[in-house]
């Protein structure tokens, strides 16, 4: 808490009515589980309720210090942090949207292949063609590895039914 | 079993060619995911989680043991040659590390690191041979309720005594406490927290969060705050200690190692106080003659203490999950579930049901930190070229890894969905300087103490009163009180003497 700030910090005021709102989910859902007809000492609704009335306080206990003026306005980690990237975000999410799109319908090896060229290019890579192929190597590997040494099931796609 | 006979029966276990090659490989990827930054033990045992369906109990424990411990080893060489802590517990060796090598003193620092760190990781595999079977002695006469005690105890430590604050800590616990609810209720079946989607009737996964967390959140940030600055490498040079290395580390090596262990047996877990007493000890006790080399050209006490306290710290917190089946770290919450994932139940009675599976694990400690403080030194050079992959690829393969990891649980979109979900919570985290470990620690502590919740009320009859009249268990509680409360009222204490500083305090 920094004495120098008064008011309303309005990103921890956020980050506080976020918590708020959990508890809020969890009481929603504590209420809907259907009354056990087993015997029970503690039914299955006790723990959920107190863990979203732990979370309702906490909430509103976070909200309390971001309208006193928050706690992270000060921090040396945002004090010194450099501007927002957006377009480091925008083709990261990208990446994980294209992920999302493609693994059911091409497989895991493409799917995977477009997010991780998609993340190089968030993170500044210029070399398209050399991330490409290393992205088909990385995710060959990794899907070799899981597949074959873990026993993983990752479904069958375009690329992995050839080999 | 005494110690010294199940140290023998270990042995014979974990010195089949098998065993030490599973030590060997978790050593070898332990110390390339520890000088990694960005990737840390609890990640990497949660995406190998797969392997207890097809490799022995033994077999994973031996690996997932060396990256623990491996992961500890790799981090210091992060810290020191890129000023950048590849773990928490590394911070610390960062500051005097990181100024030995701008100084061209790298090689002493990575030598007196990796000793040190071998040092420590004995005493602390000693610490745990002969403590462990005490704990347990102590463990057997505890009932549900006690249980349960200790539980909130850990839980008030884990969330509300270690980091900047009590009520962040807190929120992170109760945010995993939510996530561990999700799924049937154990014992009367009902769905709980599903949202009436089908598919969370079973839970959310813990590697799906634990990935999240560690790896989607991470990257997320960093793509925020992603600025193209070059990080400096410094060179290695000679890994030699001087004999005037040697009698100034040895004195630090072994207070870090006493200093670090207590601390990672209590149920606080955490070894950043731990490394920071020692750091701060080293620095009073210095040679005055040598005390201007902290904070300039870096002193090597300040790289041997907090390193030796690390390590041993690590190893301490393995007495608590392998004894009470209590997850005080990220890494040893993931464990714990590895375990469950064998159908064994993690607490006192392991020490005899599997006596086998235990002494080969510490055993396998033993003769993890040997194969570790060969592999650090002469291959330095190896994990120098892994620290030169460029960032754009390092988080791409990352995010390969997070991805197979979760769409392995169930093929399913859905979990992926999830995954980016809890990772974009994850980076808001980050930002609003919640920790992460408590997510991870309530989400699997949390129906454990439930469990232990409804067994103690069902002995008692539903007496809820039984959690005070219990002797042992009402120390407990008020011990997690105190732990919750203590440092509030001595801040407020200080501030009434008006010792308290400008910033800081619990808010």
């Amino acid at each position: 808490m920094s004495e120098a700030r008064k008011g309303v910090y309005r990103p921890d005021l956020g980050a506080g009515l976020f918590v708020l709102l959990l508890g809020l989910l969890g009481l929603w859902q504590a209420y809907v589980i259907p009354v056990s007809p087993l015997y029970a000492q503690v039914g299955p609704t006790a723990i959920p309720y107190v863990v979203a009335g732990g979370l309702l306080l906490i909430g509103a206990g976070l909200t309390a210090v971001a309208l006193r003026g928050g706690w992270s306005a000060a921090m040396e980690d945002v004090v010194e942090a450099p501007p927002s990237n957006w377009r480091a975000l925008a083709f990261l999410a990208a990446g994980l949207l294209a992920n999302l799109a493609l693994i059911d319908w091409l497989g895991f090896v493409i799917a995977a292949t477009v997010q991780f060229t998609l993340v190089c290019a968030a993170f500044g890579s210029r070399r398209l063609l050399r991330d490409i192929v290393t992205g088909l190597a990385v995710t060959l590997g990794a899907y070799l590895f899981f597949s074959r040494v873990l026993s993983v099931n990752i479904g069958a796609g375009i690329l992995e039914g050839l080999i | 079993m005494d110690s010294l006979t199940g140290l023998a029966l270990g042995f014979s276990h974990a010195l089949t060619l098998a065993n030490l090659g599973w030590a060997l490989l978790g050593c070898f990827l332990g110390t390339a995911i520890g000088v990694l930054p960005g990737l840390g033990p609890a990640l990497t045992i949660a995406l190998l989680l797969p392997i207890t369906f097809s490799v022995s109990a033994t077999g994973a424990f031996i690996l997932f043991c060396g990256i623990f411990y491996g992961a500890m080893y790799g981090g210091s060489t992060t810290s020191i040659l890129l000023n950048t802590p590849g773990e928490s517990g590394s911070i610390i060796t960062a500051l005097e590390g990181a100024k030995m090598a701008k100084s061209g003193r790298a090689g002493p620092a990575l030598a007196t690191a990796a000793i040190g760190s071998f040092v420590a990781g004995t005493v602390g595999t000693l610490g745990i041979s002969f403590l462990g079977p005490i704990v347990v002695e102590l463990a057997l006469k505890l009932g549900p309720a006690e249980y349960f005690s200790l539980m909130v105890l850990c839980f008030v430590t884990v969330s509300a005594v270690l980091g900047s604050s009590a009520l962040r800590g807190l929120a992170s616990l109760f945010f995993g406490l939510l996530l561990g609810l999700v799924g049937v209720d154990n014992q009367t079946g009902q769905p709980r927290l599903t949202f009436g989607v089908p598919e969370l009737l079973d839970g959310v996964n813990v590697v799906l969060v634990a990935v999240a967390l560690f790896a989607v959140g991470e990257t997320l940030y960093l793509a925020w705050r992603w600025t193209n600055a070059e990080a400096v490498i410094r060179p290695v040079g000679r890994l030699m200690l001087s004999k005037e290395d040697w009698k100034r580390s040895i004195g630090p090596w072994l207070r870090g190692a006493g200093l670090g262990f207590p601390f990672g047996v209590l149920p606080a877990g955490g070894t950043e106080m731990p490394t920071m007493l020692s750091y701060y000890t080293e620095k009073k006790l210095v040679d005055p003659k040598h005390a201007h080399e902290f904070g300039t050209t870096g002193a090597i006490e300040g790289v041997a203490g907090p390193e030796a306290a690390n390590n041993a710290a690590a190893a301490g917190v393995l007495v608590p999950m392998l004894t009470l089946g209590l997850p005080t770290s990220a890494t040893a919450a993931i464990m714990l579930s590895a375990f469950q994932s064998y159908g064994i139940q993690p607490g006192p009675l392991l020490f005899q049901t599997q006596a086998d599976l235990v002494w080969t694990l510490i055993a396998s400690l033993f003769i993890a930190n040997v194969m570790l403080v060969v592999l650090n030194l002469p291959l330095v050079g190896l994990w120098v070229r892994i620290l030169k992959i460029p960032t754009p690829q390092l988080y791409a393969g990352i995010l390969v890894f997070a991805t197979i990891g979760t769409y392995g649980i169930s093929n399913s979109v859905i979990d992926l969905v999830l995954l980016y979900g809890i990772g974009i919570v994850a980076m808001f985290m980050r930002r609003f300087d919640f920790p992460t470990a408590p997510v991870v620690i309530g989400m699997i502590l949390g129906p454990m103490a439930e469990q232990a919740l409804r067994q103690a009320l069902t002995i008692s009859q539903g007496d809820w009163s039984t959690f005070v009249t219990r002797p042992v268990s009402l120390c407990i509680l008020l011990l997690a009180v105190a732990a919750l409360a203590g440092p509030r009222i001595f801040g407020a204490w200080a501030a009434r003497r008006g010792l308290k500083a400008q910033s800081g305090g619990i808010d």
